[in-house]
């Protein structure tokens, strides 16, 4: 069946649909890793998005049980240039257009996604909306209107307190929307854990008595999340604390600095951050549409885009407290910064 | 770090001769390396033994030696230049291996010359193989089973421990020469003996197999402060067991999951960390299908014919990073060329799909036997790049220049399942038709990927193509609807070939196509995936997307390239198309090169203003013409791919620059090419062309024997055969009109004389001949495959004379705007022409640089319409230098099973090498240095099998060869004669007689070269074939043709066998 691509700028792209035949509203963007649709899928920082594969060959390898980030894929949308129709992998389990449509995700095939990509590159992110109806112009105008990411780590977020045992430090994570392969990072190590709703109150998470403190990726905007910022003011000071991509520019928020929003994100497997403590260049998974414009005061840069320049890590000049805007534990994207998860735990020793 | 200071003067090695495992990606990369080093104002010496290059432009380095890729001339070369730094790795293995010898032998601590890049120590641990497969123990990577094996005992004792099949790999050996994979222990025993004796260091590996595992490579690249990145990796869509040279490559994987994919770029990342890689490194892998083991199967910490292909996958510059590496910057403080924004610490990702096919020679060697394995067969490649794989793949399929522009082969029709079965298990060139056919008979996927490794990923993208070809088989034109051409277009379908399909011409295609406005549009290769701006001009078509090509007002030209490197048309006409981008560039006139050919410097998105990446066939070539609307197209530089369009251009009101279609028919058609030569009063060795054996007979006793016989329609490389007899011509017709009763069989006399070759410049006033080239052995030797003499040597004025009075007149009455080349002989003290060109041959690189003239820049400015008179070389025959050069014929037989090895009217080399000298001698023992070929005397025995019809020549030489210390083994008849001559000569029994004979010989090697001049006749069975085999094989030299045995033997008379009696000196060409 055919489908359409509209986007708010009025630019409409023709496809065929696949999947999950159901409207999608919501911010289209695009990530350039070529493999790894699987972890896209899932990453619960992609909820409420339509997100594009600049890669033309999507669903080779099909999906299964264990490539998750999630319980359930979070993309909101999926634009792809060719959906395969017949993966093969020693651990495929489902087709793409099979998983897709038992989520209830829209998918839009056929797509030229080069074109896309460089439409978002040149005027910026912006929402869209995948329909195989011929809406009119005001009624898209009007369905774009009324889409809101705002409630978007609410719902990815833990419901519930949960634990995983383990012998090593004890680790509180906020979850905002957490990526498993951040918790295996850390149970790997031996890492206790014990995994907070985001709206969890400062008092809860300290009266566990975590050995660090660590605020996880999630979705959206951080200068939304007042209430996660207030009672992040409170964790300052009180114990070590590590955070990645929305963790890390919610604790800019909360030290006193300011967050923007990029004009397409990075998203994909190939970003070079130059680690300014050892001069060192890595490449990096990463996947943001917003990120720390200014500095607080008492944060000194650690790491750096090589692509932009813009600030990819930080940590206090005497507090125990660092974060990362990159995605360290890779899933997908190349695992050469993964050691960072050590560093994290010894931020205490580091610092004084 | 910055730039390191103390690097002032760089020495950089070429690879040498073009040869199978080693073709023009060495030029393109040397190339880039040396425009690298210039950039940061460092000297650049540059050493390598082949004149077709360009690298040894003067352009290029600012000292050129076109000398013998030995330690004792590179030394010579030290010694003069005093360079202070050595980059090795951008010459191949050859260049590599000499980068240690020299490291070995003190030469360099000696002269003070520093290796920059990756430094020898650490090559050392990623090319010998037991000190890798420590280092990779230490770092826990893992290998396969494999131990160094030494001696035939000991490697049966090994492969019965680990089982076998096992794989033979010979150390320190390119394209895998000499490895295969043993079944049992009777094909051990023949591999291991030969890889043995093979490899420089006497040593084999012997690994267990893991044939079927997908082969992945990974280019990945470091600096010296341990910044690491992965430029590409690339899946071999045949599995382990066929050399990644013989493979059809995709980038990127297609079939890896994420975990898969980063499991082995972290390994691919923590190997060069270990090994110390400051460069490029290429790291192939073998992957179990079912599970997450893997192995490392090798690596190379150099720059490689993989990484040129994935340079060209990706748009990353990996030789130009590498050397900018080991002049001391890191990666994050060089620019990415192609975004220039971004730094070359990234890694590109692209949003397309790239293929690799590769070319094999086996329709000039039919005889060959085509099994692909272990061992690199092919001469060159074709890479193409669509937005989905059937789109890449189509496009270079029809890019091969194999007469295929869809998946069905008539090969396979008559094949049943069970013999196409057996094609695919045991490949060979054609087996992706094979599989094609064997899908459309509905043989399962599954089935065919559990028998032959492939994933049923790429069997499945066959199966789409093949489905689609067999719905337009039911349909007539009719039936073809819009939606459902936009749909064939976008899946890379040609015009041509839908229209074979349905049985309409690819015109009507066409038209279907304009009246419904489907046309192709461009994208760029920008190496990020469209994420930034860039300012690559590096396309590739696309239907149904959106364009991104900015057509300029300027003037503009495109020229052709010339596809995939082959016997017979090899990186010469790439030196040529870039020369003439070189000369437009300077005119100002925008340039578009149009190439399928990852290999090239030409494809290198810095030469040409635009760069499209494209099949060069009639409708993708149109195309890109109707895009870019340039005054003209340039076709004579592309070799006969180019001029192959001609005609249809012609037709299409498409205008042809220089030389043209009518230029081209006048030469091409036979009839209008005598009547030419009659009016000019030129003479061609008499000759017809016959219907049948009876008419065919009587022509030749007409004519009288010996005759020159080719068919005149040439399909799959049946070529000439001089024959000397009625029985040998009737045995040919007979076989000539059993294949093929339509066309003629065309006689003519052969004429054994001398042959004398020139190009030559005209602007349809005048002509300018850079120099008149004198070949070595007589006439009926391909002039490809012949040494060639300038300045020549044994030419009388008065022949000079009427070779440019008959050049003069048959370009001016052709009508040749540009280059025209002619082969004559020169027989009875009387001129004859042999054959014109009106393109640029095969000896423009070579003649331009050892006369001095700029042949392409001329031909070009030519082209574009200005005149001899005004260019600076004037007109006539331009002035003969000082020195004397000598180009000497490289083989790759050796490479090539069942391939004869006997020189004769078809050309068998696949590159050359130049011997520069104060005289004809000193450049002859150069040459023959430089090829390889120098006599040893070691044992102080030649062979010597001789024809009846050439012992009375043979004697002479046989004389000299003895006063240098030879003796003779020979079988009956020749050892009759040289005794009767006086000479030593011990008789052996023949081929047919019991052991030992004369094949004991050989495979024992108690000789040291092989003299054989052949019975004619092309049966592979005769004794001779099989003693040439068996000598090749045995890395003896092997000389068929008497004129090249009394040069090797004068030359070495001058100048010692095996190593110089007298200092030789070097010459710097960039003067």
């Amino acid at each position: 069946m055919k489908a359409k691509l509209i986007l708010e700028n009025g630019i409409v792209f023709e496809g065929k649909a696949f999947g999950y035949l159901q409207e999608a509203v919501g911010e289209v963007v695009f990530t350039t890793g070529m493999t790894g649709y699987q972890e896209i899928l899932t990453d619960p920082s992609y909820y409420g998005q339509i997100v594009c594969m600049t890669y033309p060959l999507i669903g080779n390898y099909g999906l299964n049980l264990e490539d998750v980030e999630s319980d359930c894929p979070d993309v909101k949308g999926f634009i792809v240039r060719e959906a395969c129709d017949y993966p093969n992998n020693f651990r495929c389990e489902f087709k793409l257009e099979d998983y897709l449509r038992n989520h209830k995700i829209m998918g839009i095939e056929q797509v030229d996604t080069r074109a896309l990509t460089k439409i978002l590159r040149d005027n910026g992110t912006m929402k869209g909306i995948i329909t195989t109806e011929d809406l009119s112009e005001e009624l898209v105008m009007e369905k774009l209107r009324g889409y809101s990411n705002k409630s978007a780590v609410a719902d990815v977020t833990a419901k519930n307190r949960y634990t995983i045992s383990g012998k090593g430090m004890h680790i509180g994570i906020v979850d905002f929307g957490i990526k498993a392969n951040i918790m295996r990072s850390f149970v790997e190590r031996g890492c206790a854990l014990t995994v907070f709703p985001a709206a969890s109150s400062y008092t809860e998470i300290l009266d566990s008595n975590p050995d660090m403190i660590f605020l996880s990726n999630g979705p959206g905007n951080p200068a939304d999340l007042t209430d996660a910022i207030a009672n992040l003011k409170h964790l300052v000071g009180k114990k070590p604390i590590a955070g990645i991509c929305l963790g890390h520019q919610l604790l800019a928020l909360a030290l006193g600095g300011k967050t923007g929003k990029l004009k397409f994100g990075h998203r994909g497997c190939n970003h070079p951050v130059k680690d300014l403590e050892n001069n060192k260049v890595y490449i990096t998974s990463q996947n943001h549409g917003y990120y720390v414009e200014e500095l607080p005061e008492n944060m000194i840069a650690t790491h750096i885009s090589m692509n932009d320049g813009t600030i990819e890590g930080m940590r206090h000049n005497e507090l125990p407290i660092c974060s990362v805007q990159f995605h360290p534990e890779a899933s997908p994207g190349p695992r050469d910064i993964n050691g960072l998860f050590d560093k994290f735990m010894d931020i205490k020793n580091r610092i004084s | 770090m910055p730039l390191d200071n103390r690097i002032k003067k760089v020495l950089v090695i070429g690879s040498g001769p073009i040869i199978i495992g080693q073709a023009a990606e060495f030029d393109y990369s040397g190339t880039q390396a040396c425009g690298a080093l210039r950039e940061e104002g460092v000297e650049v010496v540059l050493i390598n033994s082949n004149p077709a290059t360009i690298m040894t432009d003067k352009e290029v380095a600012d000292k050129i030696y076109i000398e013998p890729l030995t330690v004792e001339i590179i030394e010579r070369i030290i010694e003069k230049e005093k360079p202070d730094s050595l980059l090795a790795g951008m010459g191949g293995q050859t260049g590599l291996n000499l980068a240690v010898d020299l490291y070995d032998k003190g030469i360099l601590e000696k002269h003070g010359v520093r290796v920059i890049g990756t430094s020898i120590e650490s090559i050392k641990k990623g090319e010998d193989r037991e000190l890798f497969r420590k280092e990779m123990q230490r770092i826990g990577k893992p290998c396969i089973e494999s131990e160094i094996i030494r001696d035939v005992e000991a490697g049966k004792v090994y492969s019965r421990k680990i089982g076998y099949p096992v794989i033979v790999r010979p150390a320190y050996t390119l394209g895998g020469t000499g490895g295969g994979i043993a079944e049992n222990e009777e094909e051990l025993e023949a591999i291991l003996s030969h890889g043995l004796q093979l490899s420089s260091i006497g040593q084999v590996l012997i690994e267990r197999s893991v044939k079927g595992w997908k082969e992945i490579e990974y280019e990945v690249m470091r600096d010296r402060h341990g910044n690491s990145i992965s430029v590409c990796n690339m899946e071999n869509i045949d599995p382990v067991g066929i050399h990644t040279g013989d493979s059809i490559v995709v980038a990127p994987s297609q079939t890896l999951s994420d975990k898969e994919y980063q499991m082995l770029r972290s390994a691919a990342i923590n190997i060069i960390n270990a090994i110390g890689i400051e460069g490029g490194c290429n790291v192939q892998f073998a992957l179990n299908p079912d599970s997450y083991e893997y192995a490392v199967i090798e690596i190379n910490p150099r720059v490689s014919r993989s990484s040129a292909l994935a340079s060209k996958a990706t748009g990353y510059p990996i030789a130009k990073v590498a050397a900018k590496i080991a002049l001391g910057y890191s990666l994050d403080e060089i620019m990415n060329a192609v975004t220039r924004k971004t730094y070359a610490c990234f890694e590109p990702t692209l949003d397309y799909v790239v293929v690799k096919i590769p070319k094999w020679p086996f329709d000039k060697f039919y005889a060959a036997k085509r099994q692909l394995g272990t061992k690199m067969m092919a001469t060159g490649e074709v890479m193409a790049i669509g937005s989905s794989f059937e789109a890449a793949f189509l496009k270079a399929i029809r890019s091969l220049e194999i007469g295929s522009s869809t998946l069905e082969h008539e090969n396979m029709k008559g094949l049943s399942l069970s013999e196409l079965k057996r094609k695919v298990v045991y490949p060979d060139d054609e087996r992706i038709f094979a599989l094609a056919e064997m899908i459309r008979r509905d043989y399962r996927i599954d089935a065919i990927s559990k028998i032959t490794g492939i994933d049923g990923f790429f069997l499945k993208k066959i199966k789409n193509i093949v489905r689609r070809e067999e719905e337009l088989k039911a349909m007539n034109i009719e039936g073809l609807s819009r939606e459902l051409l936009l749909e064939l277009k976008v899946r890379g379908f040609s015009d041509k070939g839908i229209g074979s399909l349905i049985g309409v011409s690819p015109e009507d295609i066409y038209d279907l196509r304009a009246k419904w406005d489907i046309h192709p549009s461009y994208n760029m290769v920008d190496t990020c995936a469209g994420e930034f701006e860039a300012c690559t001009p590096y396309y590739y078509s696309v239907y149904n997307a959106a364009d991104e090509v900015m057509v300029s007002d300027r003037r503009k030209v495109i020229v052709l390239g010339s596809g995939p490197i082959r016997i017979g048309q090899g990186i010469e006409f790439d030196y040529a198309s870039v020369h003439a981008v070189k000369a437009l560039r300077k005119l100002e006139i925008e340039t578009i090169i149009i190439n399928n050919n990852p290999e090239t410097v030409s494809t290198d998105f810095d030469i040409s203003d635009k760069l499209y990446f494209e099949p060069i066939t009639e409708e993708d070539v149109l195309s890109i013409i109707e895009k870019e609307k340039p005054e003209g197209v340039i076709l004579q530089f592309g070799g006969q791919t180019a001029i192959k369009l001609a005609e249809f251009l012609n037709k299409k009101n498409i205008r042809i620059l220089g030389t043209g279609q009518e230029q081209i028919d006048m030469t091409e058609d036979r009839e209008r090419f005598e009547t030419l030569l009659e009016s000019l009063g030129i003479e061609r060795p008499k000759g017809t062309a016959v219907w049948s054996v009876e008419s065919g007979l009587e022509a030749a006793e007409k004519l009288g024997y010996p005759v020159l016989i080719r068919p005149s329609y040439v399909l799959g490389g049946q070529g000439m055969e001089i024959t000397h007899s009625a029985a040998e011509l009737k045995l040919y017709l007979d076989s000539a009109f059993k294949k093929n009763k339509k066309n003629p069989v065309l006689i003519d006399k052969y004429l054994m004389g001398k042959e004398i070759e020139v190009d030559a410049l005209c602007d349809g006033e005048k002509i300018l001949i850079p120099g008149i080239m004198e070949h070595l052995e007589r006439a009926g030797i391909h002039s490809g495959d012949s040494i060639s003499v300038y300045p020549p040597q044994h030419i009388a004025c008065d022949i000079k004379e009427k070779v440019f009075e008959y050049t003069e007149k048959l370009a001016l009455a052709i009508g040749v705007k540009g280059i025209i080349n002619i082969q004559f002989v020169e027989y009875g003290g009387k001129l004859y022409v042999i054959e014109v060109n009106p393109r640029a041959s095969r000896t423009i690189p070579y003649i331009s640089k050892v006369s001095g003239v700029p042949v392409v820049d001329l031909a070009t400015r030519i082209i574009m319409g200005e005149k001899l008179d005004t260019l600076g070389y004037g007109a006539g025959v331009y002035r003969e230098p000082g020195i004397v050069s000598v180009k000497v014929p490289v083989f790759s037989t050796q490479k090539l099973p069942g391939v004869e090895v006997s020189l004769g009217p078809e050309m068998k080399s696949t590159g050359e090498v130049l011997g520069v000298g104060k005289d004809f001698y000193e450049a002859l023992y150069k040459g023959f240095m430089a090829a390889g070929m120098l006599l040893k005397l070691d044992k102080g025995v030649i062979l010597a099998a001789i024809s009846d019809m050439d012992k009375d020549e043979f004697i002479p030489i046989a004389k000299e060869l003895s006063a240098l210390g030879y003796s003779f083994a020979a079988t009956e008849g020749t050892v009759r004669i040289l005794k009767a001559a006086g000479l030593k000569a011990e008789r052996i029994r023949r081929l047919t007689e019991e052991s030992p004979n004369i094949l004991d010989k050989i495979i024992n090697m108690d000789i040291d070269m092989v003299i054989n001049t052949p019975t004619k006749g092309k049966e592979s069975n005769r004794d001779g074939f099989v003693i040439r085999r068996a000598a090749i094989e045995k890395n003896i030299g092997v000389i068929t043709v008497l004129d090249t045995a009394r040069a090797l033997q004068e030359s070495t008379a001058k100048y010692g066998s095996g190593i110089c009696k007298v200092p030789i000196e070097v010459y710097d060409m960039g003067k």
